[in-house]
């Protein structure tokens, strides 16, 4: 299973990216994303929201079932990808690149520690 | 739509083939079923623009024969039965109670003069043949009945290939067999009945082989272009068509004429059980009629115990709901109160707490272009 080696992952199959200005995105995983089936809704904090590590912090939507989302790390959300608004889609199409969540500007960097790397997340899904 | 299990779990004689193709499983109507396979709205998608084979073989499947088969069929089901039913036609009805509730919903197919098939829900069918089996010794006494379930299985092929990919198959004559028909014939080789029905909104057959040819039959159609699909593609594309669901958009509690099912309801032909009930509401009118409903934006998905609400009063709740793959929008059937129930009437559900707005839509939510 595709699993890039450059972000972090926490146990309810989210992952955490590290980007060049200090904030971190945050989506879910292709395991996440085969297992809920075809995406139809996400409801996302807005911007501005807090969010806390491990934490419920939006809902996905499938056809059949709906699921909580659970932040990978606690911040500031300063973007939600409003793409998702009417291409709920691309969750399954891109979990990694144009399905992302949100953007979080970390209130404690270290917290992504706590997280698992790729090899050990996939060994939990395996 | 996963109905919990009432025993040990059956499997269908193509389970091996569902596990085989990836299929992911769950209970449905005590049997292990697969809900999707790729993937609820490329399955779909298939439906509404190619073809789609889906194992049905779960579905209760009983055989009447004998000088009062008719008139047992006739007294079961809703609609006319009569001595004039053409021998290879099909007819969609229900089954009720003495109260006029709906027991059931399902086809009865004439075969013979004296020889009929009827189809019934999974979750229904015990129900059904008990019930049946009651009228049969209490008043029908010169037919018999046979559940042959677990001896003939049924694919249902279905969408806008379906027909052409069952000529080549199974040389299928769609000009011979009508929709609302039935042939008997071969399928593969085998004695076998074809269907032109279905429960998606679009034309297809329902192939019934001896159980043993299934498995060789649904890996020809897949091999001429059929797409393998699941319970979840079947309900969203039933909810579009505006096709109901027993259990969840009818029960017992509920008349044919509350259901909006009339047309299906053949008060001027014989008698049938629960006929002086159901001639009530259709004379006198119904408190609550199922009506469709479409929310504007896309947004969280109504789904089946979501309130429903007209002003800011609750006025009733989604029995079925979810995602239309094909006409892209959230959609839902509720029962409301029948002068809300028009189309054009606001209305807003409650998903988990988020109002959704919405108008009340005439059915089907979805029809095939012709």
């Amino acid at each position: 299973m595709d699993l890039p080696a450059d972000r972090r992952y926490s146990k309810e199959h989210e992952w955490a990216l590290h980007q060049p200005d200090g904030t971190v995105l945050v989506g879910i995983t292709e395991f996440a994303q085969h297992e809920l089936g075809d995406v139809v809704y996400v409801e996302l904090p807005k911007a501005g929201a807090q969010v806390a590590q491990f934490k419920q912090m939006g809902e996905v939507e499938s056809v059949k079932a709906v699921s909580e989302l659970y932040s990978p790390l606690s911040g500031e959300v300063v973007e939600v990808n409003t793409t998702l608004k009417d291409s709920p889609e691309l969750v399954n199409e891109s979990p990694y690149a144009k399905g992302w969540l949100v953007r979080v500007k970390p209130a404690n960097p270290a917290e992504l520690d706590a997280l698992m790397d790729a090899a050990a997340y996939a060994s939990l899904t395996a | 739509m996963s109905d919990a299990p009432t025993g040990p779990m059956r499997e269908t004689v193509l389970h091996g083939t569902h596990v085989r193709l990836g299929g992911r499983m769950v209970p449905f109507a005590g049997y292990d079923m697969p809900v999707q396979y790729e993937g609820i709205l490329a399955e779909s998608r298939a439906v509404r623009t190619g073809a789609g084979i889906f194992d049905v073989s779960h579905m209760g499947r009983f055989f009447v024969e004998g000088p009062d088969a008719r008139a047992l069929l006739d007294w079961l089901h809703t609609a006319d039965i009569g001595e004039r039913m053409p021998i290879g036609r099909a007819r969609y009805g229900l089954f009720c109670n003495e109260a006029g509730g709906i027991i059931d919903d399902g086809i009865v197919y004439r075969l013979g003069p004296e020889r009929f098939l009827l189809i019934a829900n999974a979750a229904n069918a015990a129900e059904v043949l008990a019930w049946a089996r009651r009228w049969q010794a209490e008043r029908f006494g010169g037919c018999t009945l046979t559940d042959r379930t677990g001896q003939v299985a049924m694919i249902a092929l279905q969408g806008p290939r379906a027909v052409g990919i069952a000529a080549e198959v199974t040389g299928f004559d769609p000009a011979a067999v009508r929709p609302f028909h039935i042939t008997e014939g071969t399928l593969l080789g085998a004695p076998g009945l074809t269907a032109r029905t279905g429960y998606t909104g679009e034309d297809g057959v329902e192939l019934m082989p001896a159980s043993e040819h299934a498995p060789a039959l649904w890996a020809r159609l897949m091999e001429a272009g059929a797409v393998p699909c699941g319970l979840g593609a079947r309900d969203a594309l039933r909810l579009e068509a505006g096709l109901l669901l027993h259990g969840h958009d009818m029960d017992a509690t509920v008349n044919p004429i509350e259901a909006g099912l009339a047309q299906f309801v053949a008060l001027s032909a014989g008698d049938f059980c629960g006929k002086p009930a159901v001639a009530r509401a259709a004379a006198d009118g119904t408190a609550r009629t199922l009506a469709g409903l479409r929310t504007r934006e896309r947004g969280a998905v109504p789904r089946p115990g979501a309130p429903v609400l007209a002003g800011d009063a609750p006025v009733g709740q989604v029995c079925s709901g979810g995602f239309g793959p094909t006409v892209e929008a959230n959609i839902a059937l509720a029962y409301l109160p029948t002068p809300i129930a028009v189309p054009g009437m606001a209305v807003q559900i409650d998903v988990r707490g988020r109002l959704q707005d919405g108008e009340v839509v005439p059915l089907p939510f979805y029809a095939r272009p012709r």
